[in-house]
């Protein structure tokens, strides 16, 4: 650096040239590096696999009730909802929902007493209780989440609470009237 | 570790050792004749205290680690296995998870020093940075922690807290995905944070390296907040006078601690984290340990997710630009009437969120939580830039010496004692 300052003209010495060329292949090399670094952090194909489709008989599950199943490690709930319930989800304002969504986008056409959600509150993954009879549903009837006092009506739609968005609806099709399928 | 070293190797091995490598200089420097102020009070001991703590926790962490397997379906087993079956093995995971909570005890009152006497003022600025440095990687540490057992609360406790980070716009469920290595708190996710918990503290010991070589270039602050003077006179050697105090310190904190570790071992824990996580049921009521509480509360005092979110890591943030926030030259706040009010009803505020963190968010503490959120900040943002303006501070003592002798020009016998070893230091 001393003899690049001395010359009048300055020019760029191969020193320069060096620590150019060798910090481009260092940083390139950083970065290269950082990317599988942080792709182990992924879930692995072992947990992807997990994730493969799982057919659910509905037909043990009462109406009224619901029961909770894993799938790719998540909790779903698919709930038999009665007559009242379905009509109390379809007859809501949607202007009024802090996220809105009508129940029609929410099941399938035909089977609007089959509601097929996941069961991780959306506000900080707790899991509301309203399942199975007699636990405690909330002010719309649906779910209720304990952690921080969410409720969700009989569409899964949040209604009341921190949480910020409705339980999202898995991808599932029906096989048959009492058989889904997941993923 | 600053100015001209005092120390004068004797036997011939010394003498060899210190022309090569001088660890011993750098131990005596830092430990033997480094001047401490003379006037230093018992909330001076807790950095020692929490240097010890910290070796507490990676000597009974190392032998926990022995014994724990890093595993959904073992991880609760293991850790029953270590109380019922490892020799003395409750001993052990009941010091490390009381070691834990007296850690933070002594971390809080340890800040809250800083906060009263002005030590995060310049020229300490980087010392007190540091400082919030270990208590968020103390913070990242105690968390992924209190998952390893794998019960409910730790397994709803590491679903509530990395879900926070899907409050981030586009990048959260990315992010949230990563931390998981899956697509829920799992397996892949416990192993990952056994690897961090056991790395976490040894970062958190590179830092107190760092914190400690800061704080003996600026030498340390007092309880009057003015800085040394003639050394001969404001200050006494560490050996022996601040090594007894801190030892004594030291042992009435420990014996603080067996009190909990051998009579009330559970009382700081959650009865929940004695079932195994269970995936498809949440506890009726979770709480964080409450040494998150008071941050806890924050988190929920807001209606919003990301705002949430996003006031909860300013509340730690805060403390990092606090010296550019604090307007007033006076560090002590024994010298600041209104600054010390406020300083007060701030320590009163923290307690407050705390409480308000262990109750459920519902009605009048929501409300509760936000009054008080508002007075965390009103602090930091309002007091402290305003008061520096506006008060008009005590009479400051004119030196350290004066300020425990009285006007007697240092005439007792103490200072002739410490006035030998400490001459040949120039600045603390
Ligand atoms: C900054 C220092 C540390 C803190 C604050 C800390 C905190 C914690 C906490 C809160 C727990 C949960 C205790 C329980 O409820 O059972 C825990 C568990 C554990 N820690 Fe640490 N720890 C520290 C250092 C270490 C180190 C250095 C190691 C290993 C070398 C370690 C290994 C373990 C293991 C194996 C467990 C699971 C066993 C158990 O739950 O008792 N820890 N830690
Ligand atoms: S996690 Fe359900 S309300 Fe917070």
């Amino acid at each position: 650096m001393a003899e690049a300052k001395s010359s009048p003209a300055s020019e760029p010495t191969r020193r320069d040239m060096l620590f150019l060329a060798t910090g481009a292949m260092g940083a390139a090399g950083v970065v290269a590096l950082a990317v599988p670094f942080v792709r182990t952090l992924a879930p692995n194909a072992q947990t992807i696999a997990a994730g493969a489709p799982i057919e659910v008989d509905l037909t043990p599950i009462p109406e009224g009730q619901g029961i909770k199943l894993f799938w790719r490690g998540k909790l779903i709930f698919v709930r038999s909802r009665t007559k009242a319930e379905i009509e109390e989800a379809q007859k809501v304002n949607l202007a009024s929902l802090p996220d809105p969504q009508a129940d029609s986008a929410r099941v399938k056409p035909g089977k609007e007493n089959w509601l097929v959600i996941y069961g991780s509150c959306t506000h900080l993954g707790c899991i509301p209780g309203g399942s199975a009879a007699g636990e405690v549903r909330g002010d719309y009837n649906g779910w209720f989440c304990p952690c921080h006092g969410s409720h969700y009506d009989t569409s899964g739609r949040i209604r009341k609470g921190p949480a910020p968005a409705n339980l999202p609806v898995p991808p599932y099709a029906f096989l048959s009237d009492t058989k889904i399928r997941i993923g | 570790m600053s100015g001209p070293s005092s120390y004068v190797p004797k036997l011939g091995i010394a003498k060899w050792l210190d022309a090569r490598l001088p660890l011993p200089r750098l131990m005596y420097d830092s430990f033997v004749a480094y001047p401490v102020p003379r006037n230093l009070n018992y909330f001076w001991t807790f950095g020692g205290i929490l240097m010890l703590m910290l070796v507490s926790q990676i000597l009974t962490g190392v032998i926990l680690a022995m014994h724990y397997t890093p595993h959904a379906t073992l991880a609760f087993t293991s850790v029953e296995g270590i109380m019922r079956d490892v020799e003395y093995g409750w001993l052990m995971r009941y010091m490390h998870a009381n070691g834990a909570s007296m850690f933070f005890i002594a971390v809080y009152i340890h800040i809250f020093r800083g906060l009263y006497y002005g030590s995060y003022k310049a020229p300490r600025e980087v010392l007190w940075i540091l400082g919030v440095i270990i208590f968020l990687l103390m913070m990242a540490t105690a968390f992924m922690g209190y998952v390893l057992p794998w019960g409910q609360m730790s397994f709803w406790g590491a679903t509530v807290i990395t879900n926070l980070f899907s409050a981030f716009p586009i990048v959260g469920e990315t992010i949230v995905t990563f931390l998981w290595g899956g697509y829920s708190v799992d397996n892949p996710t416990l192993t990952r944070f056994f690897s961090l918990h056991f790395l976490l503290p040894f970062m958190i010991f590179g830092v107190v390296i760092l914190h400690v070589w800061a704080l003996h270039v600026t030498g340390q602050n007092n309880p009057t907040g003015v800085e040394v003077k003639a050394v001969a006179k404001d200050t006494i050697p560490f050996t022996p006078y601040a090594t007894i105090k801190d030892a004594f310190a030291l042992v009435l904190f420990f014996a603080f601690f067996a009190y909990f570790l051998f009579f009330i071992p559970n009382y700081l824990g959650h009865a929940d984290n004695y079932i195994p996580a269970n995936p498809a049921v949440t506890p009726a009521h979770i709480v964080p340990e409450w040494y998150f509480l008071p941050f806890y509360a924050i988190l929920r005092a807001v209606p919003d997710k990301l705002g949430g979110v996003l006031l909860m890591f300013a509340a730690i943030a805060v403390l990092v630009v606090l010296p550019w926030l604090d307007t007033s030259k006076v560090r002590s706040m024994s010298y600041r009437p209104l600054a010390r009010q406020c300083f007060w009803a701030f320590a009163v505020t923290c307690v407050m969120l705390g409480w308000l963190g262990s109750r459920p968010a519902e009605g009048i503490y929501v409300t509760l939580s936000q009054l008080f959120t508002a007075l965390y900040f009103a602090y930091f943002l309002i007091a402290l830039p305003l008061l520096g303006l506006f008060e008009t501070p005590k009479k400051l003592p004119g030196s350290i010496a004066e300020s425990v002798l009285g006007k007697m020009k240092g005439g007792s016998g103490a200072v002739v004692g410490a006035a030998a070893p400490a001459e040949p230091n120039t600045k603390g």
